[in-house]
């Protein structure tokens, strides 16, 4: 198993230095002049040359990339422009938050959208089925921002079960801080509810065709044992993936319900760096969030292994 | 008679089909008494798995109508409640099924499998259940069964899968057991060893087994009374002896005469058709005598010499390869026009790799390959599309291996066009021909695979094969997934074919009785490698192999009057040809029994895996793992 991680961490090693040279390269790319924005009013030739000295935009961009890289490797990603603060600090502050964040809106697409695509796979055809269907529906159409609107119209300013908005942390004030979170949650994942559901519903559908669950059903087992251990266990294993999948994209910060509900994640940090030219900023979170991804792309293939037996003996 | 264990009365049922029930078993009557083994036959479309299924319940309540009385001890099993049924099923009646790949559920251990049976009908204890289980495993006689108690599916072979079904049907000690097919997706010796199982556990348990098949040689060796079925209606039933020797109705006798016979053609020289049986009058026109066909000309259409292909086994970090899977090893044959050879053996023997290496559809990895002047493996691209306007390939399943979107006529032309060898009317003109010719009609040209049935399907498959006028044919499987009565007329057709076109046919094949039937000179595989080859006489009547007399031993022979004859229940398996990187294949000598007759000499096959038991199980795993997925060889 051990080997198994470290060939797989291995193998990201490549990836990860393509991204950061696509990450680094990006911020050449785009227009604008970092030392322009960085001065502000200030034209004075000297100043700006001396802030392209500082932050050796002089040298040849291979060697940028190497002090950049150099930093990133030592846990330095330089200074934010705007706010002078590491980088490193910036992306610490938010983390929590998104993290928070994608964790409580997956208990919600899992929450909702598993159980809904069994019972629309179990009595498919039935109105179980199209209800099931017309949710997982609304849920990929409706936008989040509105439905975000929606409910803060509903929940809070009518209704003043829940706050607004504003965000507090989860180690200081818990309860609040859940308050806070569980509506852009729920937003969030109502949207990833809808894919998770379709997906539960067609591979339930897969394996209720397969001959092991004849074989279960002859050997007298009531419905609930093949419907939950016989079938579900066996449709589990693409849906793993995916749910893993959806978790890395969530890690990258929802930017519209971030900034509906004002939660200090991600997704608002980087716009704000992008509409500052903050690069060292957007390289940080942009790097962090591929890392996180491949990670949890590495945990789904984990842990489709573990649930597969038959996977069990290649590793 | 005592009272029936199982009592069908006037069962019929229907599925919904576009909003309309349309009757698949009609009025069907029959009884299981204690004991008693009764098989119900017939070919696909019959309605015999839909009675079995309509007996357990197990068909989808929403499409389907089951109505009549089906009696197990008295109690009308109709009538139960689902919930009771469940009770019954697994308890009272329990089922094995065809596949025993797909019939055990991936991701749970065996022995969590059966004892989920133990837990659900007998009330045992998680613990007690495990006892019980591990003493059931030893019952179907699977070796080490403390050990393999925690073994998934995919680490047992095919026929142990069916032995962890058998131990599952029988934790319960039922009162029935229905085996819808349980040996046909078997090697023919393992089929011998789970019939025969079977036999003994029904003694054993003195429990009643109702069997559903296609195959009368299966029949003939277990049942004690059969019903034969034809498009949802009982045709006929009486005790097996009767049907055999006494059958009255018309496609009793049909089915009969169809059944390929090992041993039929004892006293022929040359491969001969099927009898033909009229399924409506039940009158039997001889088969025709067919002329030899075999020229013996100075040089071989093809020739086969030390052909050797392996397939990598790669492991560990970087996927290095470890092993290889030696798949055909030091293989040498000639086959000339007009004749057949066949290259039997059980599945992994290397038949198909040996087919598909010809045709270069697999790269071999060494040998020499001459087909009609070419060197085959010193041929590029032209000259493989050169090569195969003189070899062409049919393949097993007539199902997959037409485009469903083309026509059949543009399938069976497709290779005439794509070798540009005429203009579009030539190549209708050559459709309606090829058509004909296997025995359609040219105006099936415009329709489209779906609509023709399986057989018709191979025939369309063997016109489209003929259409760059071949000189050898490879037919692999091409008849195994026909139906009895389907198959013989394939075969006659295959025979016919090469009476008129001087065909060569390689045939492969797992089916002994076919051979028989098909071939001038018969190779038989076993891991790689011919051990004996020679004319089908000699091969049949004087075998030498020790290899070669089990194969025959094994399959069932459709003569009631033999039954009762056992060949053992050891569990031996066929071993895998899978080697570490250092293995160097040993040097092979023949020893020639009469002209043309060679036998393998010498060399414990048994040594060829001396490995730690450990070491051997990760080998077979993997092996049935290379197997499953994609089915390289």
């Amino acid at each position: 198993m051990a080997v198994y991680i470290g060939k797989r961490l291995l193998v990201a090693l490549p990836t990860l230095i393509i991204i950061s040279i696509f990450v680094f390269s990006l911020q050449k790319l785009l227009p604008g002049d970092p030392v322009l924005a960085m001065a502000g009013e200030e034209r004075d030739p000297a100043t700006l040359e001396f802030l392209r000295e500082k932050y050796r935009l002089n040298d040849p961009v291979v060697m940028q990339y190497f002090y950049w890289l150099g930093g990133v490797v030592t846990g330095d990603f330089g200074i934010s422009l705007r706010t002078n603060q590491p980088v490193l600090e910036l992306i610490g502050d938010k983390l929590p938050v998104t993290i928070q964040l994608a964790v409580m809106a997956m208990i919600f697409a899992l929450g909702i959208g598993i159980p809904m695509g069994i019972l629309a796979a179990v009595w498919k055809n039935s109105p179980i089925d199209y209800l099931a269907n017309l949710v997982a529906l609304s849920g990929l159409s409706v936008p989040n921002f509105w439905l975000g609107i929606m409910l803060i119209l509903l929940v809070s300013v009518n209704l003043g079960w829940l706050p607004a908005s504003g965000y507090e942390s989860i180690f200081v004030n818990p309860v609040r801080s859940i308050e806070t979170m569980i509506m852009p949650a729920f937003v969030l994942g109502t949207a990833l509810a809808a894919q998770l559901m379709r997906h539960t519903r067609s591979s339930m559908l897969g394996v209720m065709s397969a001959d092991y669950i004849r074989t279960a059903r002859a050997k007298g087992l009531s419905p609930w044992e093949v419907v939950m251990s016989h079938t579900f266990r066996n449709a589990l294993l693409p849906i793993v993936t995916m749910a893993a999948l959806l978790f890395g994209e969530l890690l990258a910060g929802a930017v519209l319900t971030e900034q509906i509900f004002t939660i200090p994640g991600f997704g608002k940090l980087i716009v704000d760096a992008v509409f500052t030219r903050d690069y060292a900023v957007v390289q940080g979170v942009v790097l962090c969030t591929a890392i996180g991804f491949i990670l949890m792309n590495l945990i789904a293939d984990l842990l489709y292994v573990l649930l597969n037996p038959r996977l069990r003996a290649t590793i | 008679m005592q009272d029936s264990v199982l009592s069908v009365r006037n069962l019929s049922t229907s599925f919904l089909v576009d909003g309309e029930w349309k009757q698949v078993v009609r009025d069907v009557t029959f009884d299981v008494g204690p004991g008693e083994t009764v098989a119900i036959v017939g070919e696909s479309g019959s309605g015999k798995s839909v009675t079995s299924l309509s007996v357990m319940r197990l068909l989808n309540p929403d499409a389907s109508r089951i109505e009549g009385e089906v009696l197990l001890d008295g109690r009308d099993l109709l009538s139960l409640t689902e919930r009771e049924m469940r009770g019954v099923r697994g308890n009272q009646v329990s089922m094995i099924f065809q596949e025993p790949m797909t019939s055990l559920n991936p991701i749970f251990t065996i022995g969590r499998q059966i004892s989920e049976v133990l837990t659900r009908h007998q009330g045992m204890s998680k613990r007690e259940a495990r006892e019980e289980t591990l003493r059931l495993l030893e019952k179907v006689r699977i070796p080490n069964g403390r050990s393999r108690l925690d073994d998934y599916p995919h680490q047992f072979s095919g026929g142990m899968r069916q032995r962890v079904m058998i131990a599952m049907a029988l934790a319960s000690r039922p009162r029935l057991l229905i085996a819808d097919e349980p040996t046909t997706a078997l090697d023919v010796t393992i089929q011998g060893q789970i019939l025969d199982l079977i036999k003994t556990l029904q003694e054993e348990e003195g429990m009643s087994v109702l069997f559903i098949t296609h195959d009368m040689g299966v029949v003939a060796e277990i049942a004690d009374r059969t019903i034969v079925m034809l498009r949802g209606e009982q045709v006929e039933a009486g005790p097996t002896e009767d049907i055999f020797l006494r059958g009255r109705h018309p496609y009793t006798r049909a089915l009969l005469s169809a059944v390929p016979k090992l041993g039929a053609m004892a006293e022929r020289c040359w491969p001969t058709r099927f009898p033909v049986v009229d399924v409506s009058t039940g009158e039997t026109a001889e088969p025709d005598e067919v002329a030899g066909t075999v020229v013996r000309g100075k040089t071989p259409i093809l020739e086969v010499k030390n052909l050797v292909t392996r397939f990598p086994v790669r492991s560990g970090l970087f996927g290095r390869q470890s092993g290889s899977v030696h798949a055909v090893e030091d293989l040498s044959f000639e086959l000339f026009q007009g004749e057949t050879l066949s290259l039997v053996g059980e599945s992994g023997c290397g038949k198909s790799t040996t087919g598909r290496s010809i045709m270069r559809l697999v790269e071999p990895t060494a040998g020499e390959i001459h087909l009609d002047g070419y060197n085959v493996l010193q041929l590029d691209q032209i000259g493989l599309r050169n090569l195969r306007k003189s070899v062409q390939m049919v393949f097993q399943d007539p199902f997959s291996s037409l485009n469903p979107r083309m026509t059949v006529g543009a399938s069976i032309v497709e290779p005439f066009v794509k070798h540009r060898l005429g203009t579009a009317s030539q190549a209708r003109e050559k459709a309606a021909d090829l058509l004909e010719r296997v025995g359609l009609s040219a105006s099936m040209m415009n329709r489209y695979p779906h609509e023709f049935s399986g057989g018709q399907r191979q025939r369309i498959a063997i016109a489209r094969a003929l259409s760059l006028d071949p000189k050898v044919i490879v037919a692999d499987e091409s008849v195994s997934a026909l139906d009895v009565s389907v198959k013989a007329q394939v075969c006659n057709l295959l025979l016919d074919l090469q009476q008129s076109m001087k065909l060569a046919f390689l045939f492969i094949s797992h089916d002994m009785a076919v051979v028989e039937r098909m071939s001038h000179r018969v190779a038989v595989m076993y891991l790689g490698e011919i051990v004996e080859i020679g004319p089908r006489a000699a091969i049949f009547e004087n075998p030498q192999h020790d290899y070669t007399k089990k194969l025959i031993a094994a399959v069932p022979v459709p003569d009631p009057a033999r039954r009762g004859v056992r060949r053992g229940l050891s569990g031996e398996e066929l071993k895998s040809p899978v080697r570490s990187l250092n293995y160097r294949a040993p040097s092979r000598t023949y020893r020639e029994v009469s002209p043309g007759h060679l036998v393998q000499e010498g060399g414990d096959r048994g040594a060829l895996l001396a490995a730690s038991p450990s070491t051997l199980l990760r080998t077979q795993s993997r092996w049935t793992t290379l197997r499953g997925e994609g089915g390289l060889l």
